[in-house]
């Protein structure tokens, strides 16, 4: 069972944990993902990898908690366990020299961004990165990123830090005074669409790292099919990286959607339980 | 040890003994076991009815030759521990292979009863002598050859693997299986429902293979957390990949991404593996339909359907394109799914999954069948009948249609050699592939089949691998013997 080295919270509901999973580290390349069951009765939670210390095997991942699973995966400290860390799973990014590359990262998005800049960087890239929160106490990472980025924007929703307004603004800025050879966008479905609307009108090569529900995260059950390009592809195997311009956002966020009355029942329950002092395992 | 009773061979006088079951209207309410299984007297006088044929026909219907005749004769006598070991030395996974292995197309189809006569009820004579270990609670190990020293390693933990894995480990060899998934069982856990199933007993079956000394390594998906090629880099002599099934197909009509449509092996998963039927006290959740349709007419068609009626679906179906003497599913399955209220659309395909502007399943638009020339696989192809279509009214749509080959392990290892669909090309008869210490067997070589064939194919490479090692450490020896 993997032990959390180190937890730290990085804003409200948003925690980072470290694990020692040296064998998992050794494969892993940026822009893959692991599934993490943290008790018997948890869901298998896909993760974005937001950092990898191959020397010390050493996975850094973010959980923001939006429902019972990842609630209880918050409740967890330094020197507890997680009962399964499962991966590296997916497609790493592909990597290359593309002159100028813009990631950009929106609110829980933001995290897996570290990895993905380093690996930019090696390639000789100049890297503009761009995160966008809500308010600034949701805004994390910022000095992280800022230290390896060759140029840091960040936008708040209501305007309580950076720019006023949302990454697609910071980013069409951007596009107007650079030649930018690829976007990478991680973040909200409707974040990466509206972005992708964007670059394409434009004809700048987008990524996007999809997030779609999933289960087992081996191409066994195909509940993460998401439409490229008018086609079936699992995220789990085939992804989770897709050409922005072939995605079927609209179906994506129709998917996403699948769960939601069980998902607000389940963590209701279990709020009402937390708060009552009644144990939750 | 093997003396005859006098009192055998009453095949012809006294007739097939009927397994207790469950009420269906009371079994349809939960995931408990449906067969409750022999009495032991039940199970001599069942056995008894064997008339010991000199050759043993039914043995050659059996996957991995299970010694028939010999265990029939020790039930007969009341040597029910003598029974399972006889079973033992050929297969090591009885109470499993007694539940789902579809013995009406195997060892039983073949017993010389079976002409003029009902057969013996061999598959639930297996179970019998399993269950009745299981029971005392002592679990008795095989002689283990003594250390080799040599290691095996084992991708994938279904019925081939673990098979393949026993037998290796009673000859002596250092065996580890490496399991993507949390649990041990592969399609025994995540697929076959529990009421067909019971977990605990797959649990008891890799309980006996752990004291055998056979290690199970977690969370590790081979291609990924580690490759084959780096899996000899860290010392073992061996691998068998038994990977499974695979990713599951499609039918390519419109609607199939709407909300409430499943493959059957994600159905199944969220319901046996993360045991979705007890949410919300297990997190992950299922869409319990009220009118749920399954695609397909096999046994996996079977298990989702009769998963659906017990989330509390008023209308289970089943569709299914030809007609009821087509359905590859085991015949037992079938009965319990009628008796249980299951409706079946026979000759019916569909064409294309409706759903409301939110995204959610409504209904199914399919057209009537009618039955040409056989196919390919033997059986009648079925056609279209023009202008026959016509809609069912449906909340949830799982399609069970079938598998395609899982590229995880291929693609990670180079050279090894598939056929176009990508399964792996494997030596039907020792399970080695192209690549030399590397042998494949089960779903991931022949496509979707049964755990008995797997198992069949797991214990045949077993042999190899015990044949191929042991070659090796021959040729060590003597190499380092020359250097000396």
């Amino acid at each position: 069972m993997p032990e959390i080295l180190e937890k730290r919270t990085l804003a409200s509901k948003i925690h980072q944990f470290k694990f020692l999973t040296p064998r998992l580290v050794k494969k892993a390349l940026p822009g893959q993902f692991v599934i993490l069951r943290a008790n018997e009765q948890a869901e298998r939670i896909p993760m974005s990898i937001a950092g990898l210390d191959k020397e010390k095997g050493i996975l850094t991942i973010v959980v923001l908690e939006v429902g019972k699973s990842t609630a209880q995966l918050g409740t967890l400290e330094t020197g507890d366990y997680v009962l399964d860390l499962f991966g590296p799973l997916g497609q790493p990014t592909e990597m290359g020299n593309f002159g100028t590359v813009v990631c950009v990262g929106g609110g829980i998005g933001i995290a897996p961004l570290y990895p993905l800049i380093e690996g930019f960087k090696s390639y000789g890239n100049k890297v503009i990165t761009i995160i966008g929160a809500r308010n600034k106490d949701l805004l994390i990472k910022e000095k992280e990123l800022g230290t390896v980025s060759d140029e840091i924007i960040c936008t708040t929703d209501d305007g309580s830090y950076g720019l006023k307004g949302f990454v697609t603004d910071a980013l069409s800025k951007v596009l107007e005074k650079e030649n930018v050879g690829l976007v990478m966008a991680v973040g909200p479905v409707v974040m990466m669409k509206v972005i992708s609307d964007l670059t394409k009108k434009q004809g700048v090569k987008t990524i996007v790292s999809l997030n779609p529900i999933m289960v087992d995260g081996t191409g066994m059950c195909g509940g993460c099919r998401v439409v490229i390009d008018g086609k079936n592809k699992f995220a789990c195997v085939d992804g989770p990286d897709f050409d922005a311009h072939q995605v079927d956002f609209e179906n994506l966020m129709m998917r996403q959607k699948a769960y939601l009355v069980e998902e607000r029942r389940s963590y209701e329950e279990y709020q009402c339980r937390a708060l009552n002092g009644v144990k939750v395992v | 040890m093997n003396t005859q009773p006098a009192q055998m061979k009453k095949g012809m006088q006294v007739p097939r003994a009927k397994m207790p079951e469950r009420d269906p209207q009371e079994r349809g309410n939960d995931f408990n076991e449906v067969p409750l299984g022999f009495t032991p007297l039940q199970a001599m006088l069942e056995a008894s009815r064997c008339l010991v044929c000199q050759k043993e026909i039914c043995r050659t219907g059996c996957p991995v030759n299970v010694p028939i005749k010999d265990f029939m004769i020790l039930i007969a006598n009341g040597d029910f521990p003598g029974a399972l070991r006889k079973i033992r030395e050929a297969n090591s996974l009885p109470a499993i292979c007694g539940r789902v292995c579809p013995q009406e197309d195997q060892c039983e189809k073949l017993c010389s009863l079976a002409k003029k006569y009902e057969s013996v009820s061999i598959g639930y004579l297996e179970r019998f002598v399993a269950d009745m270990e299981m029971e005392s609670g002592n679990i008795e190990l095989p002689d283990r050859a003594s250390a080799t020293g040599l290691k095996v390693a084992i991708v994938g933990s279904g019925p081939s693997g673990l098979t393949c894995a026993g037998d290796l480990a009673r000859l002596g060899h250092t065996v580890t299986i490496f399991e993507a998934f949390h649990v041990a069982g592969g399609v025994l856990m995540y697929g076959i429902p529990e009421f067909r199933l019971p977990k605990k007993t797959v649990q008891r079956e890799i309980d006996y293979l752990k004291k055998l000394g056979v290690k199970f390594e977690f969370d590790t998906l081979v291609g990924r957390t580690v490759t084959i090629p780096e899996l000899f880099q860290e010392g073992y002599q061996a691998v068998f990949i038994g990977t499974g099934a695979g990713l599951p197909v499609f039918m390519n009509i419109p609607g199939e991404n709407l909300n409430g449509v499943y493959s059957a092996n994600e159905f199944l998963t969220r319901v046996n593996l993360m045991k979705a039927y007890d949410f919300p006290h297990y997190d992950t959740p299922v869409m319990r339909g009220k009118k749920v349709a399954v695609i397909g007419g096999g046994n996996t068609a079977m298990d989702a359907v009769r998963c659906a009626l017990r989330l509390g679906a008023e209308k289970a179906m089943i569709v299914y394109r030809r007609s009821a003497q087509e359905m590859p599913a085991r015949k037992d399955e079938i009965h319990h799914a009628q008796a249980e209220g299951i409706i079946f659309h026979f000759l019916t395909a569909p064409v294309k999954i409706t759903g409301n502007g939110d995204g959610w399943v409504t209904g199914m638009e399919c057209l009537k069948m009618q039955l040409g020339e056989p196919d390919a696989s033997g059986r009648r192809r079925p056609v279209p009948i023009p202008e026959s279509d016509f809609a069912l009214e449906v909340d949830t749509v799982v399609v069970a249609v079938g598998t395609s080959a899982n590229p995880i392990v291929p693609g990670t290892t180079p050279g090894l050699a598939t056929n176009k669909w990508g399964y792996i090309l494997a030596d039907p008869e020792t399970g080695a592939t192209n690549l030399p210490g590397v042998y494949a067997g089960g779903d991931i070589v022949t496509g979707a089949a049964t755990v008995i064939s797997a198992a069949g194919a797991g214990k045949r490479s077993a042999e190899a691998i015990h044949k191929y090692l042991m070659g090796t450490k021959e040729n060590n020896f003597e190499s380092n013997g020359s250097k000396d």
